[in-house]
């Protein structure tokens, strides 16, 4: 079985056997002005093991929905509504109390930016010991050692002497490299890394994308992974969401979406992507008009303002009725699937070839 | 002041016959020194952003320059729009040397040269209209266009894809490609024959990323104006660099252009390790392909550790402490940069040890990283 899902907004039963479900979430933020519905709807789940990419430009909601589930959203601000279910237990209502224990230790995170991320105070090593220490109440010893270890694994040339480093003596490469080893260091079941590599060079990107594949691997983690890049995606994941304004518009397995993608904002998303094996000749041909705003979100189909396929639905469909995300393999469009196959076979796939 | 700052910036592009040189670039130097010491704050190093790079950009011609972080495309780019003092070199605009001009001197060559920055946030005064925005290098140079700066305002807002009647709102009020729409309009306001373009594009999401490449292309074509497009996605350059008479791509690394050529030849048949490497550090999407359909796998290098610092290059070949393929000859002797044998003409490339002009598949992967190569040799196991 891949990522399951269920019909936004239809009731399912708890995801019994998924490790992470996260049911019918809606996330809203109060600003002075008015309330930006950043999530707006989403479901999905993901096993022991798997990785799931979310796709989406900035404002698609996808760093929020991951900072709700670790619970590092100002509460003073933010409405949350429905489940987060880690292996059972509910997240959204859960005490700050009850969520340390989980932060560092079954779940996880790297943030894209690791200079910000570091503490520039503390040395490198004892960024890595502190969660070990907490979690398993190591001695600071012990824990050092794992910090040592840990960095060892993650490529840190002479690890014993670069721990009592501070973070600015570190190149952004090996931050991002010490990033990983302290979400590592306690072994978590969840990993979330929320744009690890979009602040690196492509040839130190390439380095750090290969070390979490490889990790993942020994470490058995499983792993949402949040990108921008569709390239880095197909790389790493093996699940696929992709997410526009709030809500999650197409959803599978890697090589089922790339090979037939049936969402217009996922043909617009490759149309618009350069690649390296592409015509160059062909002109990009980029989404029109620009993202909504979360403020005031387009009626129905968030998608219909830039979608250029609307006609083909016909009536007013895709201003009215807000199409949902089946199970599985799906995509949320009111164009039929046979619709859906054509137009792929026939408009898009003879110009990304 | 004098005569010569009121130009007519007439539209002659098509008296200028493409292919002639526009800007030449000969052994640029820039230094920026490092301060240390107290109480006297002496120089105790220099960083060597740029060091001794010839290119040529002729008249029409889009040119790209990728690099990563560190490698000088950035004071490349702000050295040719004059924005630096060089340290070294030569730059000659139409055959004029500009490398030591003075402000006044080089008050009409300005005009030409404009450029496009990385961010579109910071690039515009937040309190100034749209229309004072994009009429202030007409102001500074005193033209006036028939009909007024405000109908050529409006005329540029149409160009770049804008709504002329966006003339009286300020900045915030658009989002980042429009920004860049604006940035644009800018520098296209005193019909400028050269273009630096610094990362146009890479603060811009996806979806607008390519709106602004289409736009940019489309100015260039129409206009006939000479482009140094500047960025870090081989991607994105790639498909920049299209459809002209000529089409070149240069590589840097750690100050130096590694290797300069066709933007075909450089994509398909590179010879540099370094160019090599990061072409197969691209991540590749394989959209549509049928089950059974052979895709060509493309080689896999991975390189250890990040870009040595600046302050302190390596001898010899910059390169070469990244490099698989390093001899002593390497650490001793600078590689100059030169048509190898079996390359296109113009295909430049600086190394001792060159690679197979491919980047199919190799029999075995090159894996510098030791954690990488350790973590895969367990799974192998």
């Amino acid at each position: 079985m891949t990522t399951l899902t269920k019909e936004a907004g239809a009731p399912v039963p708890a995801g019994a056997d998924a490790f992470l479900s996260v049911r019918d979430l809606h996330v809203s933020f109060r600003t002075e002005d008015g309330v930006v519905r950043a999530v707006d709807g989403l479901s999905f789940d993901l096993e022991r093991g798997r990785t799931l990419g979310i796709v989406g430009e900035s404002g698609s909601g996808k760093s929020v929905t991951n900072l709700t589930i670790l619970g590092l959203h100002n509460p003073m601000f933010t409405t949350v509504e429905g489940e987060i279910l880690l292996e059972g237990q509910e997240l959204t209502t859960a005490r700050e109390s009850e969520l340390e224990k989980l932060r560092g230790n079954k779940v996880a995170m790297i943030f894209q930016d690791p200079l910000t991320a570091l503490s520039p105070y503390y040395t490198v090593g004892r960024q890595i010991a502190e969660p070990y220490m907490k979690h398993m109440r190591a001695s600071k010893k012990a824990a050092w050692e794992r910090a040592v270890e840990m960095l060892d694994k993650v490529g840190i040339p002479n690890p014993g002497q670069r721990a009592k480093d501070y973070p600015h003596q570190f190149s952004g490469g090996m931050r991002q490299r010490a990033m990983i080893a302290m979400a590592l260091v306690c072994d978590p079941d969840l990993l979330i890394a929320d744009e690890p590599t979009t602040a690196l060079d492509v040839t130190v990107q390439a380095q750090i994308l290969d070390l979490l594949k490889d990790l993942q691997q020994e470490f058995g983690s499983a792993i949402i992974f949040i990108t921008h890049d569709l390239g880095v995606i197909a790389d790493m994941a093996d699940d696929i969401m992709v997410m526009y304004a709030g809500g999650a518009v197409e959803r599978g397995t890697v090589h089922e979406v790339l090979r037939a993608p049936q969402h217009p904002y996922t043909w617009g998303l490759l149309n618009s992507m350069p690649r390296l094996d592409s015509d160059p000749h062909a002109p990009l041909a980029p989404i029109p008009g620009t993202p909504p705003s979360l403020l005031h979100p387009p009626s129905g189909c968030r998608f219909h303002p830039r979608c250029t396929f609307q006609d083909r639905v016909g009536g007013t469909r895709c201003v009215t009725e807000v199409p949902l995300l089946g199970p599985d393999r799906s995509s949320a469009c009111h164009l039929t699937a046979d619709q859906k196959r054509t137009i792929f076979e026939e408009e898009i796939r003879p110009r990304l070839r | 002041m004098t005569e010569d700052l009121v130009l007519p910036a007439p539209r002659e592009a098509a008296t200028d016959a493409p292919g002639e040189p526009l800007l030449e670039v000969a052994g640029l130097v820039k230094h920026f020194p490092v301060k240390g010491g107290f109480p006297i704050r002496r120089t105790v190093g220099q960083v060597q952003a740029v060091d001794g790079i010839d290119l040529t950009v002729h008249v029409g011609e889009s040119f790209g320059l990728v690099g990563e972080s560190g490698c000088g495309k950035s004071t490349t780019g702000r050295l040719i729009t004059k924005l630096l003092e060089p340290t070294g070199g030569r730059i000659a605009y139409r055959g004029k040397d500009i490398t030591h001009a003075t402000r006044r001197q080089l008050a009409p060559i300005r005009s030409e040269i404009q450029m496009i920055f990385q961010d579109p946030y910071s690039s515009l005064n937040p309190r100034q209209t749209v229309g004072k925005i994009i009429s202030g290098p007409m102001e500074i140079n005193r033209i006036e266009p028939e009909g007024g700066r405000e109908k050529r305002v409006r005329e540029l807002l149409e160009i770049v894809g804008l709504n002329p009647e966006h003339y009286n709102r300020f900045p915030h009020e658009f989002s980042g490609g429009q920004r860049q729409r604006i940035g644009v309009a800018r520098a296209l306001s005193l019909d400028p024959k050269l273009i630096v373009a610094d990362e146009p594009v890479s603060a811009l999401d996806v979806s607008i990323q390519a709106q602004v490449v289409n736009l940019l292309q489309k100015v260039q074509q129409e206009l006939g104006i000479a482009f140094l497009f500047i960025a870090h996605d081989l991607a994105v350059v790639r498909h920049f660099v299209v459809r002209h008479f000529s089409q070149r791509v240069a590589v840097m690394y750690l100050g130096k252009v590694i290797e300069v050529g066709d933007r075909d030849s450089i994509y398909t048949r590179p010879r540099h390790p370094y160019t090599h490497a990061l072409l197969s550090a691209v991540p590749e999407v394989n959209v549509g392909a049928e089950d059974d359909e052979e895709v060509p796998q493309r080689e896999r290098i991975r390189l250890a550790g990040d870009v040595p610092s600046p302050i302190s290059p390596p001898s010899g070949c910059r390169f070469r402490t990244r490099c698989w393929k390093a001899e002593d000859k390497c650490a001793a002797e600078e590689p100059p940069l030169i048509q190898l044998s079996g390359n296109h003409a113009g295909h430049l490339t600086a190394c001792h040890f060159p690679e197979e002009p491919t980047i199919e598949a190799r029999d075995e992967d090159i894996v510098l990283d030791p954690a990488l190569a350790a973590l895969e040799e367990d799974a192998d196991d």
